[in-house]
């Protein structure tokens, strides 16, 4: 029964606190609507620079192709390709292409004329992106043949036909919001009574060392149930996203996150005697354990060496599994393994939480 | 002047007895530059694909070697419905499914290409990957032997490394961590302490006491900035194309800008709590997600674009992709170099007047 009472007491620190309630729910709203703008990877709006050398009416046709495609601007026709490359060079264009001299005249007569296509891959995804798109609007135009053989192969994007870079973003907004609210907020409040020092007064009444941390601990774990319900009803809201599976699984990988991630934010206050510490030493562990997560990158992509930390990365299940019940409709069977693997961590978390907590000093 | 000289000597001893920032200083750019430089990547490899496909004639074994063979893809299951390969896909088992249609050698059928649409970018690529693959087999299956019709060139990143991209952005955004946040905590710690008072009774022009607070920053940056171009020079391979010198320079009139922000922080700020969460959340994370860092500004709606135009690490990292990566010349970055110089000199002229204000 004491237990009701120090969730009780929790609950009237966290409201009778100026900033807190109103991060909770403002910080959520905010991360929801703008981030999703922000952290777009999506490939679009390449500027394309022209070189024609044959100006004919063939090449002046292939430009018009290039131009009608939605994912090219057209900047303009450079006379050479030094000049374009100019352009390249103060970031005015992303790609060029050079129509080579007597094209049209090669192609009737049976030559094989070159067509070159030179993407600024600075940033190397948009580089060849750009330059793969490209290619295939030239092949399609310049060579049917090549374009019939093409055109026996066909892609499928499953489970985002539209290749909407917000589904992709939306469960690592919500994987980011569960960490940062739930990590931050126990270690800081925990390292605020020992600054305080109201910690002494905890310590010395007979409250079990299980029953403070629980008390401690559940108001976050209901926080973390409001931010995610808040998350839902504001993607489908905003965006027009919904999950494609049970949205039960989604709360119950969210419920295992936010015990990873309370416990962990406890044995970093366990650890720490002031506020400050605390911060930069969970945001360092934060930082890592997100970008290596695949919550941006594929984990796929990484060095072997940097593959095997994710073994015991929570985020990393934790991703895995809210794509496959969120985005591609998987079922309990599909997450089994990330569920399993959460379920250890939050063991050992909360586990070690307890245990490194000394009521003596 | 000896005053001057003394009063640096405390601040540096000042930051050098700390263990922690100084952890903080040289640790941070190092796991940083590891992290983006060899984690942080979105090569395509290990791309882990299902074949769907009824009949194993020889053309579809072919097929599946070639596939099998590049260094991009393994063949980690053979299925016998696109329904099945789905499920593997769906169970995070598999990235993309190649599914042949039936007596796909004897009919000239087509195939087509499975890819996971949760993560849209890679899934264009990777069926892109797949397609030239496979139209190039299916183009030796036709006789007429002709070169490409398109060569494509891959400008400055041929190998297509991420670091490349990424080193810039950690230069840009870890100089103004150390300068702007750094700088101003320490100001604002002496103010919170009461030390401040102690310092400005001192026999020492007060603005000379704010410069010397700053000096040894400046010169960590400076030494954070070295480690920063030789490590990405031989650890991370990024080559230094662009003259040394206008990297150097440019860096020098961010950094100003850097400290002075920091100034300016530390004016308005009364506690570390405020001048901490102040640097970072007007300066650190709309620096990170506005700056095209990792994000490319032109995705992004024109409301933010605006937003971002006032940012000032996105000219920096800008500047510094065109002359460390691209080598441009000197003329290339005016545009960047004038804004850059134009925001240093508003806000240090702000820092000051501000500053003078202050100490009436």
């Amino acid at each position: 029964m004491t237990l009701k009472y120090l969730i009780r007491k929790e609950f009237l620190q966290i409201r009778r606190n100026a900033f807190l309630p109103k991060l909770i729910i403002v910080f959520p709203i905010v991360i929801m609507c703008v981030m999703p703008w922000v952290m777009n990877m999506e490939i679009k709006n390449i500027v394309v620079d022209v070189v024609d050398n044959d100006r004919s009416t063939f090449s002046q046709q292939l430009v018009h192709h290039i131009e009608a495609s939605n994912y090219f601007i057209l900047h303009g026709q450079k006379s050479s390709y030094t000049d374009a490359l100019k352009e390249v060079e103060e970031s005015k264009a992303d790609v060029i292409v050079e129509i080579p001299a007597n094209m049209e005249k090669d192609l009737t007569n049976g030559f094989h004329p070159q067509i070159l296509v030179a993407a600024n891959a600075v940033n190397g995804t948009k580089g060849s992106m750009g330059s793969s798109y490209l290619s295939n609007i030239v092949t399609q135009y310049v060579s049917p043949e090549t374009a019939a053989v093409n055109s026996k192969l066909s892609t499928l994007y499953l489970y985002n036909k539209h290749l909407n870079y917000k589904v992709f973003m939306i469960p690592s907004l919500m994987a980011i919001l569960v960490m940062l609210l739930c990590g931050f907020l126990p270690a800081l409040n925990i390292v605020g009574e020992k600054e305080s020092g109201t910690i002494e007064a905890i310590n010395v009444t007979p409250v079990s060392k299980w029953t403070f941390i629980l008390a401690k601990l559940i108001p976050y774990w209901i926080i973390a149930i409001v931010v995610m319900t808040l998350c839902f009803i504001l993607s489908w809201a905003v965006y027009g996203i919904t999950s494609a599976g049970n949205l039960a699984l989604v709360y119950l990988l969210a419920m295992l996150l936010a015990f990873i991630f309370s416990g962990f934010g406890l044995i970093i206050s366990n650890y720490n005697e002031t506020m400050q510490q605390a911060v930069f030493m969970m945001w360092f562990f934060v930082v890592i354990l997100m970008l290596m997560s695949g919550l941006f990158t594929p984990v796929r992509s990484m060095p072997h060496w940097a593959y095997l930390t994710t073994y015991i990365n929570p985020m990393h299940y934790f991703i895995d599994a809210i794509r496959t019940v969120f985005v591609r409709g998987g079922d309990f069977q599909s997450i089994m393994p990330q569920v399993v693997a959460l379920a250890f961590l939050a063991v050992v978390m909360d586990g070690w939480a307890v245990f490194s907590y000394k009521k003596n000093s | 002047m000896k005053q001057f000289i003394s009063f640096v000597i405390k601040e540096s001893k000042h930051i050098f007895r700390d263990k922690r920032t100084m952890l903080i200083l040289f640790g941070m750019p190092v796991v940083m530059m590891l992290l983006f430089g060899f984690a942080i990547t979105t090569d395509v490899k290990d791309v882990r694909t299902v074949v769907v496909t009824s009949s194993q004639d020889y053309q579809t074994q072919n097929m599946i070697t070639a596939l099998g063979t590049s260094e991009y893809f393994d063949i980690m299951y053979s299925v016998s419905t696109p329904a099945e390969a789905e499920r593997l896909i769906r169970d995070q088992k598999a990235d993309i499914a190649i599914v042949f249609s039936q007596n796909f050698a004897s009919k000239k059928g087509g195939l087509q290409i499975l890819a996971d649409g949760a993560d849209p970018n890679m899934a264009q690529q990777y069926s892109n990957y797949a397609t030239q693959i496979m139209s190039q087999h299916l183009m030796n299956s036709v006789p007429s032997a002709s070169p490409p019709l398109i060569s494509a060139k891959l400008l400055y990143n041929p190998q297509m490394k991420s670091a490349y991209n990424f080193v810039p952005g950690i230069m840009g955004m870890l100089l103004m961590l150390i300068c702007a946040m750094m700088t101003s905590i320490s100001i604002v710690k002496e103010k919170e302490r009461g030390t401040m008072e102690v310092l400005l009774v001192s026999p020492i022009r007060p603005i000379l006491i704010i410069i010397s607070k700053a000096i040894p920053y400046m010169v960590l940056a400076f030494m954070v900035l070295i480690t920063i171009l030789l490590m990405s020079k031989y650890i991370l391979l990024v080559p230094l194309t662009g003259s040394l010198f206008w990297i150097i320079g440019i860096s020098c009139i961010y950094i100003m800008m850097a400290l002075s922000l920091g100034l300016l922080i530390s004016s308005i700020a009364q506690t570390q709590l405020v001048a901490l969460l102040l640097s970072a959340m007007v300066l650190l994370m709309p620096c990170i997600m506005l700056s095209g860092m990792m994000f490319p500004i032109e995705s992004m709606p024109a409301i933010l674009q605006w937003v971002s135009a006032v940012m000032p690490p996105r000219y920096y990292i800008s500047a510094m992709r065109k002359l460390m990566i691209m080598g441009t010349g000197i003329d290339s970055v005016l545009q960047e170099l004038t804004v850059l110089s134009c925001m240093t000199i508003f806000f240090l002229g702000i820092a000051l007047a501000k500053f003078n204000k202050r100490l009436e």
